[in-house]
């Protein structure tokens, strides 16, 4: 077998030294009983090109040719075959976690890296250097929030993610943490009287999302001052990151959520991801996950270590602020080698693209007879509109034309019947636009 | 170093020094020097109550979190502010400017229960001997 | 010195700074095709969201830059395309490059999780045939795919154990942890919403038996075992184990990072494991990264089956698969949009090649372990004398006379080219050495690795000093650890302008 570097000389002369007769003799601890007699059912074993065409065929199986419309908390952005080139070189890809920091500042260099870029994005003072994705940083956000306040009630929007809330949930119910879900508000933003009335000395955090879940941006200032003005927490998760190009970073935010899928790596049908956690820096102590931080060795020579390891799991076991032990480093490094690739014009302009088509494709849909622009709030490439009719018959209609059709929203959110998320980026181009609202515009004139 | 006579000590490394019904507690030159470069304390703020027995913080180094056990009950008035920025002080001076917290004890009588000088270093001698037996 | 060191060794001596440390106005490394609407005005589109400047303190480099820059950092890390891990409970085996290429298909890498099942087949054929491989690995009758990394799987396998509970009217209060165990068990224990209590350990490293007879109370809903124990001795009496915990209705949850010692060998499930996660990053060859990503996906008997995370994957009459989310007795969602599929084709790919022999990988990652431990047995203590798996744990009792400890004997290692071996873990061993060779080392670099640390334990021996102050050969040396945490520096500022008053 390729993977294996033994001749089978090798492996007698191997087992003389041991002192043993045959490879079975090193597995006498497990009783006879429960020892396999046969090989296990695998399929295999596949060569090389075996395995490929098996990949292949199953990549033919999917939606190649088609040309989407769907985001929510995934999206497609131009990605540089420069961060391939970068991050399939064997020194990062087959690296260990830099415990053993001497000879692994490569990864601990590029993860300071990544920690300052997102505390550039966001405005925030510190950042991890990931967690696994946006709706677990959102969770670990909500729980550091109640390590710092003492607190245990959470107020969270509901035009957050609902797989976010979800996940938050699921966090939620084994650890005593109340979480109580806020309404929005006719534009589509949280709605601020709810929050008000909701809000009271007992809670931990407040957690929003913008651009939120229907694609609208949250004024965040009301809001911060409004929660601390109770004693609690704002955090906010942010699901598109290109955003952060051309919206204001939430500065007044104690945590940001955020997920950084869109620099650099593919929606790969949902994962891998990287979230990340950036907070003011008198919370550091009880932010999850791993931190490098720079410092200098013994002849003075600046190098970077993980630090602040006490609040991890290897130390705290059960006292640790998370039992996380992997971050995404090797995602975080995609997205820290895109970002220093688009640079500080590079992300203003692709914003601006994103910014400018989804304003086109609003104007485009707007023409068709019945389509009404639903959440009258500014909004950066995702925004909501209501059909005359089913979502999903509109949806079902349009893939026949090979367009994956908006998120139907009314599966997440009953009262939202007839509306869809729409989703445009830099990637999509102009006739793919133009093409969607004449198929959309031919859908709506179907017979019921 | 020399463990104060005048202090009292508990099996968890703690020791308390007297004055009036203020006690002061720290950790004892044994614990700094199990634990290595100190990075951080977590101490309890003025106001807070502390129990007997129970633990009211935590120092930290690099490598490893000590829990630090109350060697009597009261209210802490005081928490030692150089420890903010120089937790280092817990290593240089243990038993002098390291120290983590004063309290109004609750129940004087507490303290008379714990070992004196020479019983710790009694205690830490036969703790060194099992260590390497 | 370097005739004793017969391995490569790294590039150390190039200086790169950071790259906003070479970023300059006006400097562009990555270009998008023009824009083919009419160009949207941002203020008048996000009024007071609007973020007038670019993002303060970007970095502007150019294409080549970035290239170097990231070059030069790779070439100062260790990696297993270098040379061995001899690192125990981390299975630092080869990372087959085929499953990097399939990964990266278009028509796999492209597709967006909410797109319709009709269009998904060929991705949910990819997971079906996941979920088969690894039940029939485990000996298991469900598996849930979620999960992001061994961690998660830990949680998710006590949060399937808790629902169980539950909904057999008492959720119970505690889980038993043997004192070997790792880090992530007890915290994910405590985030499962249970208090952990310690069990301790047999003369032999196993699990006693005896006292578990004790511990196993009505309040506690499960043990947590690790299985070889984190020692890589197999837990002999585990069906016993199984029986008094299922006799009191409590469940075994195994701790799988070790199944590189198990597969293709024997099967969990048969066992008496009720619930185990495994660790695809570990056992199945996928990539570590520097740390991420990984997958853990959780495998469990028909008992925990109904509690699954949403969405779990149905075959319908026509053959057609879809993701099922009516499920009112699951435990929710720990990761939004599904599994870490990337993460989860390149386990499938590892499986396809190797298919029904993969049992060979198992052998010659014992044989490895075995081989190392036979010939190092006199050189390092060995503390439990019961057989080794996959991995071998020696202690620095003997290199502890001469004032060396475990971890300065690691930093010595890498002098002579390796990454270190696991130290301090487990607990139960002072001073532990923790050597697991994978079954991807060749005998040559198995021999190459004996040769050092026989070498290391003669000069503990002759000049204890040279081991005590190792590493000597790297870029750094010795970083200051406790600076770093006492006054954490944990992203770059740029330099303060020069304030009037200075001048």
């Amino acid at each position: 077998m390729r993977y294996l570097p033994k001749s089978p000389a090798e492996r007698q002369e191997m087992l003389a030294t041991i002192g043993a007769a045959t490879i079975d003799d090193l597995f006498a601890s497990i009783p006879q009983r429960y020892r396999l007699r046969e090989a296990l059912k695998l399929p295999g074993p596949f060569s090389e090109s075996e395995v490929i065409d098996f990949f292949k065929a199953r990549a033919a199986e999917n939606s190649l040719g088609h040309t989407s419309f769907l985001g929510a908390g995934v999206y497609n952005h131009l990605r540089s075959v420069v961060t391939d080139a970068i991050i399939q070189r064997g020194e990062f890809l087959t690296s260990y976690t830099p415990y053993q920091a001497e000879i692994t500042q490569g990864t601990l260099q590029a993860i300071f890296e990544f920690q300052t870029l997102m505390c550039q994005l966001t405005g925030q003072e510190v950042a991890n250097a990931s967690m696994y994705d946006g709706s677990t940083a959102a969770t670990e956000a909500v729980l550091m929030a109640e390590r710092v306040t003492g607190r245990s009630r959470v107020l969270v929007a509901r035009s957050v993610h609902p797989e976010y809330r979800e996940v938050l949930n699921t966090y939620a119910r084994n650890s005593g943490l109340l979480v109580e879900e806020l309404p929005y508000a006719a534009n589509g933003t949280l709605d601020h009287q709810a929050l008000h009335a909701a809000l009271k000395n007992d809670v931990a955090a407040v957690l929003v999302q913008s651009p939120n879940f229907f694609g609208v941006l949250e004024p965040l200032a009301p809001l911060a001052v409004m929660a601390h003005g109770h004693g609690a927490l704002l955090a906010v998760a942010i699901t598109e990151a290109v955003s952060l190009g051309l919206v204001s970073p939430p500065v007044e935010a104690d945590i940001v959520a955020m997920e950084a899928q869109s620099f650099g790596l593919a929606p790969s049908y949902g994962g891998p991801f990287a979230g990340v956690v950036a907070a003011k820096e008198k919370f550091v102590r009880q932010m999850p996950g791993r931190l490098a931080g720079q410092t200098v060795d013994a002849a003075g020579n600046r190098g970077f270590v993980l630090t602040l390891a006490t609040r991890e799991q290897h130390i705290r076991r059960e006292k640790a602020t998370s039992n996380i032990c992997t971050n995404q480093a090797l995602c975080a490094l995609a997205a820290t080698v895109h970002l220093t690739l688009l640079g500080k014009e590079g992300l203003r302009e692709m914003a601006q693209q994103n910014l400018s088509k989804a304003q086109f494709a609003l104007a485009e849909l707007e023409k068709v007879p019945g389509v009404r622009r639903a959440f009258d709030a500014p909004f950066f490439n995702e925004f909501t509109v209501e059909l005359p009719r089913s979502v999903k018959l509109v949806n079902a209609y349009l893939l026949r034309d090979k367009i994956v059709g908006p998120f139907v929203l009314g599966q997440l959110y009953p009262e939202l019947t007839k509306h869809a998320l729409v989703c445009v980026t830099e990637t999509t181009p102009r006739s793919e636009i133009e093409r969607f609202a004449a198929s959309l515009r031919r859908a709506l004139e179907q017979p019921l | 170093m020399a463990y104060p006579t005048n202090y009292r000590y508990t099996k968890e490394h703690e020791w308390v020094s007297l004055q009036g019904d203020i006690a002061t507690i720290g950790i004892t030159d044994y614990a700094q020097h199990e634990l290595g470069d100190v990075v951080f304390a977590e101490v309890p703020k003025a106001g807070a109550k502390i129990e007997a027995g129970k633990t009211f913080g935590t120092v930290e180094s690099v490598k490893a979190v000590s829990d630090i056990y109350a060697p009597a009950s009261g209210e802490v008035t005081e928490a030692n502010a150089l420890l903010q920025n120089t937790p280092e002080k817990i290593n240089a001076d243990p038993h002098g400017e390291g120290w983590l917290i004063k309290i109004k004890l609750s129940n004087p009588a507490e303290v008379g229960s714990l070992m004196d000088a020479a019983a710790y270093e009694a205690y830490i001698a036969s703790q060194a001997k099992e260590a390497s037996a | 010195m370097t005739d004793k060191i017969k391995k490569a060794t790294r590039h150390t001596n190039q200086n790169e700074g950071l790259i906003f440390e070479k970023s300059l106005p006006g400097k562009r490394a990555f270009e998008l095709p023009p824009l083919d609407v009419p160009a949207a005005d941002p203020a008048k589109a996000l009024g007071a969201h609007h973020r007038k400047e670019g993002v303060e303190g970007f970095p502007e480099v150019s294409e080549i830059e970035v290239i170097r820059h990231f070059t030069r950092l790779s070439t100062w890390n260790y990696a297993i395309d270098l040379g061995m891990y001899p690192l125990g409970s981390c299975t630092m085996k080869y990372n087959p490059r085929v499953n990097e290429f399939v990964a990266r298909l278009e028509g796999l890498a492209t597709e967006h999780p909410y797109q319709p099942n009709e269009l998904s087949q060929g991705c949910l054929k990819i997971l079906q045939l996941l979920e088969k491989c690894l039940l029939e690995i485990t000996g298991m009758d469900a598996v849930t795919l979620q999960p992001a990394a061994g961690a998660q799987g830990e949680l998710v396998g006590l949060l399937l154990i808790r629902a169980h509970h539950t909904k057999n009217g008492n959720p119970r209060k505690k889980v038993l942890i043997p004192d070997s165990a790792h880090g992530t068990n007890p915290a994910t224990a405590v985030i499962a919403g249970y208090e952990v209590e310690n069990i301790k350990s047999e003369s032999h490293g196993q699990v006693d038996v005896a006292k578990l007879r004790d511990q196993v109370t009505p309040d506690v809903a499960a043990l947590m075992v690790t299985n070889p124990s984190t020692l890589g001795i197999f837990e002999q009496r585990i069906p016993e184990i199984a029986d008094i915990l299922h006799s009191k209705g409590a469940l075994l949850y195994m701790d799988g990072a070790n199944m590189n010692a198990l597969t293709g060998i024997t099967r969990p499930g048969d066992l008496g494991v009720d619930v185990m996660h495994l660790n695809l990053h570990k056992t199945f060859s996928t990539p570590h990264g520097g740390g991420g990503p990984g997958a853990g996906p959780v495998a469990m008997k028909k008992i925990l089956e109904p509690y699954r995370p949403i969405p779990i994957l149905l075959e319908k009459e026509n053959g057609r698969l879809v993701r099922e989310f009516n499920r009112p007795d699951s435990i929710g969602k720990v990761k939004a949009f599904g599994g870490n599929f990337g993460v989860l084709v390149r386990a499938l790919a590892y499986i396809l090649a190797y298919g029904p022999g993969v049992r060979q990988a198992t052998e010659d990652a014992v044989l490895n372990a075995n081989y190392i431990r036979k010939r190092l047995e006199g050189t390092f203590d060995l503390p439990y004398s019961l057989p080794s798996m996959h991995e071998v744990v020696f202690s620095d009792a003997l290199q502890k006379k001469n004032g060396v400890n475990t971890m300065d004997i690691a930093k010595r290692l890498i002098d002579y080219g390796f990454h270190p071996y696991t130290t301090a873990f487990p607990l139960i061993v002072p001073g532990a050495l923790m050597i697991e060779p994978t079954e991807s080392e060749s005998r040559e670099e198995c021999d190459l690795f004996i040769d050092a640390m026989r070498s290391i334990a003669e000069e503990v021996a002759q000049t204890p000093e040279l081991v005590k102050t190792a590493p000597h050969t790297t870029r750094v040396r010795r970083l200051d650890e406790t600076a770093a945490a006492r006054k954490p520096i944990l992203r770059w500022k740029p330099a303060e302008p020069r304030s009037k008053a200075a001048d």
